[in-house]
């Protein structure tokens, strides 16, 4: 039952059982082991608990005395031989998790922020996004900017922590193209749960695409609305915190939102990525993602309407 | 053969004598004054209790929370508060202060003792936690809990990060019960090595006592990283030192390594004695003695000393090298054969005994079935790829409630059935007990088990609220409901223990046949524990007719009875032979004052008043000198007038 209840729900992106890359299928493969072996264990105690409870001698039987042979054997010695299994295929799991297949050509510097995540790709600068080519290994080093956080993708790789003056690091690699969503693990304050990432994996030439269009500085806005949805972002406190490349604006404490109009979610996961809920989110996003570190933007309604319109331009 | 009656007929020759001697006052006075190792214990149990209450409902406010996806029931900020607390409440103020009160209540009784080694450090560690915990749990409804984690993590616990009072309350607050618990844990450990009747070598020892003996150990050892931890935590809050400030150079792993060189041992911590208590109550209803009581001694000081090289296993994520990390997952796999040892002793004890399933003994056999499964996901952990995994997944949540709630509440509930008789003189209604079990125990599972599975599925610990859609929101339902039905089965205790102590029938001396000590006395004992102090045949005296007969034999014996004042018999630690007797302490308010001046001080300094807590400590002083002056000049007296004599 636990096995059928443990299979029929493991459909969701972020789950460690519905893998999509060889780190993540070894510690899939070391689960189903465990469990096995603890379902066992756990199958004799209740064997040995239901067996006294069925023998209940009655009251005229002497109890019986003894029993120290068993308790050494099947409580020491036992459970010594098979934990010494279960460390063999630990140390096994752990070496051939420690390097990829194949050395990775890319390296992606990750940061962590309260409560967001800044990705460095060599010639660029994007957040809560992380596109890597399929069926090649890519390097990931993780920084923070402020306090412990956790990078958690669990459908390719274990987690890794992100630890001041710390240099951490591991390597992802996705044999399917798809999304695997991630999640910070480490509590890290008023918006730990609000603190969510995509890994993106792509065919090589898709990922190529990719990394040109990010490469180049956004696109100065044809029409007259959007023109002005510049003007309004490099003039209001926008730009204090955020970088547009191409224009004026080059704040560094929030995201760079060069390609913005790119990413599928807001906020590091906090809503879908539509003109909607990006009205809301500049407006006041402390109703979206209370405690995060954004202001509200009091915007008269047609600043608003154009700095929508921009943004929504930045692919 | 010894009869019951005979041995009342020698206590009230004996009682007699005993009584004024050993009478405390009644009231309100004896209330702040009183050092009675049962009244103490008995305040300890209730006090925790009210904190199990309050961090309980804390959790269904939690749970209510996460019942569905994005719900609003309570702000980020105050659900960080609420887990919070619950962990510490649970962890500090709930499992190890029960704990102490069981052992407080039953260490004299069981050693076939009048008090314990230390009477007024006992009433001064339970003014101590009692106030520590009052500051904690009280900061919620001021809006200053603590709301960084149980563990409280730096640099987010910095006040950079995370301002306001809380985070005070959190490390001054521990640092108060961290005297508290220290004294008690050495309280226990000169009691078990001084106090023993006579003719109980170490041999004859309870496992229950064994098991507070090295959880005692453990603490004295355990937490000082912990203090030291909380004072540097503290000192970089309040006082702008940088221990753990990355930007000045301080350490934030530093932090986790004292933190988690106490935290892991603090699990057994927790869970020895409350496994102690499954080695007390599963002979009785069992009708036969423990099997492998020398490997179950051995086991549980085995868990106790290498408990203390495991810490790391909570830091696999935080990049260490692979070295150390393999060598710590070796520690962390040996650490449960001593757990294999224990489980299979009580196992045979039960196949190979005539089983008597009374309602103590229904909760043991529901802690049998789920302590295993916190048990083998436990071994899952030190498993250095599937941890890295799971932690801080809700798999690592799930797997400490199968250990936490599984191996410590389900125990102390069965040995609350189970001493309730001696604790109060009243029997709690079996029927009720029953229905209480069979809905925690369905409640309980229904609770954490899916937790599990959504940690598998990538849900994180400690988030406010989740997305839909991620294959969580059918399990989180089920995890709420459970958390409700939990709630109704130990209200359900609660409710038979106010009824029982109202209308509940009178317990005999020994109501399930028990083999130790403390069911020789009356049910509640006299103040005096034991009129005659027995002396000791073998590891079941009340199964032993020698044992029986001496408390008949020795009515005469005044080295035995002891009746020329508030005294107790000091025998060797090994051998359990009769040295020489020591006097006890008389009522005093002083451990009180001595307590209240720690608790002003740290009130003081949690609202920044520097003055008020140095007359705080001033108060602790002053009561430090008093407690210790009037004995030694008694002493002198009496020393001059045997002189003289």
């Amino acid at each position: 039952m636990v096995a059928a209840l443990l299979l029929t729900s493991c459909s969701g992106s972020q789950s460690a059982l519905d893998t999509g890359g060889p780190a993540a299928r070894r510690i899939a493969g070391l689960w189903w082991g465990l469990f096995a072996v603890a379902t066992a264990v756990v199958l004799v105690v209740v064997f040995l608990v239901v067996w006294a409870l069925v023998l209940r001698r009655g009251p005229d039987v002497r109890p019986r005395r003894g029993g120290e042979r068993v308790v050494l054997i099947a409580g020491a010695v036992v459970p010594t031989l098979i934990l010494i299994g279960t460390y063999v295929a630990t140390l096994g799991v752990m070496g051939a998790n420690r390097e990829p297949p194949q050395p990775a050509e890319l390296t992606v510097e990750v940061v962590g922020h309260d409560w967001w995540w800044e990705v460095r790709y060599p010639d660029f600068l994007t957040a809560n996004e992380i596109h890597i080519p399929v069926g090649r290994a890519v390097h990931v080093q993780l920084r923070t900017a402020d306090v412990v956080h956790s990078f958690w993708v669990p459908s390719l790789t274990s987690k890794r922590d992100l630890i001041p003056n710390q240099d951490n690091d591991l390597w992802l690699l996705a044999d399917e193209a798809g999304e695997y969503r991630g999640q910070c693990a480490e509590f890290c304050g008023a918006q730990h749960a609000g603190m969510a990432f995509l890994v993106v994996a792509q065919p090589a030439a898709e990922f190529d695409a990719w990394l040109a269009d990010q490469a180049a500085p956004a696109r100065t806005p044809t029409d007259a609305v959007a023109a002005r949805g510049q003007q309004v972002f490099e003039s209001a406190s926008c730009a204090s915190c955020h970088t547009i490349r191409g224009t004026t604006a080059d704040g560094v404490v929030g995201p760079n939102l060069t390609h913005f109009g790119s990413r599928q979610y807001l906020g590091a996961g906090a809503a879908p990525n539509d003109p909607g809920w990006l009205g809301g989110w500049i407006a006041n996003s402390q109703t979206v993602k209370p405690g995060n570190l954004m202001p509200p933007q009091p915007l008269a309604p047609e600043d608003l309407t154009a700095l929508i319109a921009y943004l929504e331009t930045l692919e | 053969m010894t009869t019951l009656e005979e041995r009342k007929a020698a206590e009230a020759a004996v009682g007699e004598q005993l009584e004024p001697i050993w009478e405390e006052s009644g009231g309100l006075r004896g209330w702040f004054t009183t050092v009675d190792h049962k009244k103490i214990g008995r305040r300890y149990m209730v006090t925790a209790g009210l904190f199990f209450t309050v961090a309980g409902l804390e959790a269904v406010v939690m749970r209510t929370q996460l019942a569905r996806a994005q719900l609003d029931v309570v702000s980020p900020d105050l659900y960080n508060q609420l887990f919070t607390l619950h962990g510490t409440t649970m962890i500090f103020f709930f499992a190890t202060p029960m704990l102490f009160g069981f052992g407080n209540y039953l260490f004299p009784l069981m050693l076939g003792a009048r008090d314990m080694a230390f009477p007024r450090l006992n009433a001064f560690g339970y003014w101590a936690f009692a106030s520590a915990g009052l500051l904690m749990t009280s900061s919620l409804l001021f809006g200053a809990a603590p709301n960084g984690g149980w563990f409280a993590y730096v640099p987010l616990n910095e006040e950079q990060y995370l301002p306001g009072a809380g985070m005070d309350v959190y490390s001054l607050g521990l640092l108060l019960l961290g005297i508290s618990t220290t004294v008690g844990g050495i309280n226990f450990i000169v009691t078990a090595l001084t106090m023993r009747a006579p003719g109980m070598s170490l041999n004859r020892v309870p496992v229950f006592v064994w098991a507070l003996v090295v959880t005692s150990f453990m603490v004295v050892f355990a937490l000082p990283p912990l203090n030291v931890a909380n004072l540097m935590l503290f000192l970089d809050r309040r006082y702008g030192f940088h221990f753990f400030d990355p930007s000045a150079g301080g350490d934030p792993i530093l932090w986790q390594h004292l933190f988690w060189l106490f935290g892991h041992p603090d699990v057994y911590i927790i869970v020895l004695p409350a496994l102690g208590i499954v080695s007390a109550i599963v002979p009785t209803f069992s009708r036969r003695p423990i099997a492998a009581y020398p490997l179950i001694v051995l086991a549980t000081i085995g868990t106790g000393v290498i408990s203390f090289g495991v810490w790391v296993h909570h830091m696999f994520a935080t990049g260490l090298p692979q070295l150390s990390l393999s060598f710590f997952s070796a520690a962390s796999l040996i650490v449960t054969i001593p757990s294999g040892i224990q489980y299979f002793s009580w196992l045979m004890t039960i196949v190979l005994g005539r089983l008597v399933v009374r309602t103590p003994m229904l909760w043991i056999l529901g802690f049998l079935v789920v302590f295993v499964a916190g048990g083998v996901t436990g071994v899952m952990f030190a498993v250095v790829p599937f941890d890295q995994q799971t932690t801080d997944s809700y798999f690592i949540v799930a797997h400490f409630h199968y250990v936490l709630f599984g191996g410590a509440v389900f125990p102390i509930v069965a040995g609350i059935y189970y001493w309730f008789g001696k604790f109060t003189g009243r029997m709690l209604s079996e029927k009720l007990g029953r229905w209480s079990f069979w809905l925690v125990f369905v409640g309980f599972n229904a609770t954490f088990f899916p937790m599990h599975v959504v940690g598998l599925l990538g849900m994180p610990r400690r988030n406010y609220t989740y997305q839909s859609g991620l294959g969580w929101d059918g399990l989180n339902l089920v995890e709420t409901i459970g958390a409700y039905v939990l709630t109704v089965g130990l209200a359900l205790t609660l409710f038979n223990i106010a009824r029982a102590l109202r209308s509940g029938p009178a317990a005999p001396e020994n109501p399930w046949g028990g083999d130790t000590l403390e069911w020789a006395t009356a049910s509640p004992p006299q103040d005096y524990n034991f009129p005659v102090v027995p002396t000791v045949h073998s590891l079941h005296p009340m199964w032993d007719e020698k044992t029986l007969a001496t408390m008949v034999r020795d009515e005469d014996d005044p080295e035995r009875t002891l009746t020329d004042g508030k005294q107790a018999l000091r025998t060797s630690d090994l051998d359990g032979v009769p040295e020489h007797v020591v006097e006890l302490p008389e009522e005093t308010v002083v451990p009180l004052v001595t307590a209240g001046g720690l608790f002003v001080a740290t009130l003081a300094l949690v609202l920044g008043a520097p003055v008020v807590a140095a007359s705080g400590g001033l108060l602790t002083v002053v009561g430090l000198v008093v407690w210790h002056w009037p004995r030694a000049a008694r002493q002198e007296a009496q020393e001059a007038q045997e002189a003289q004599a």
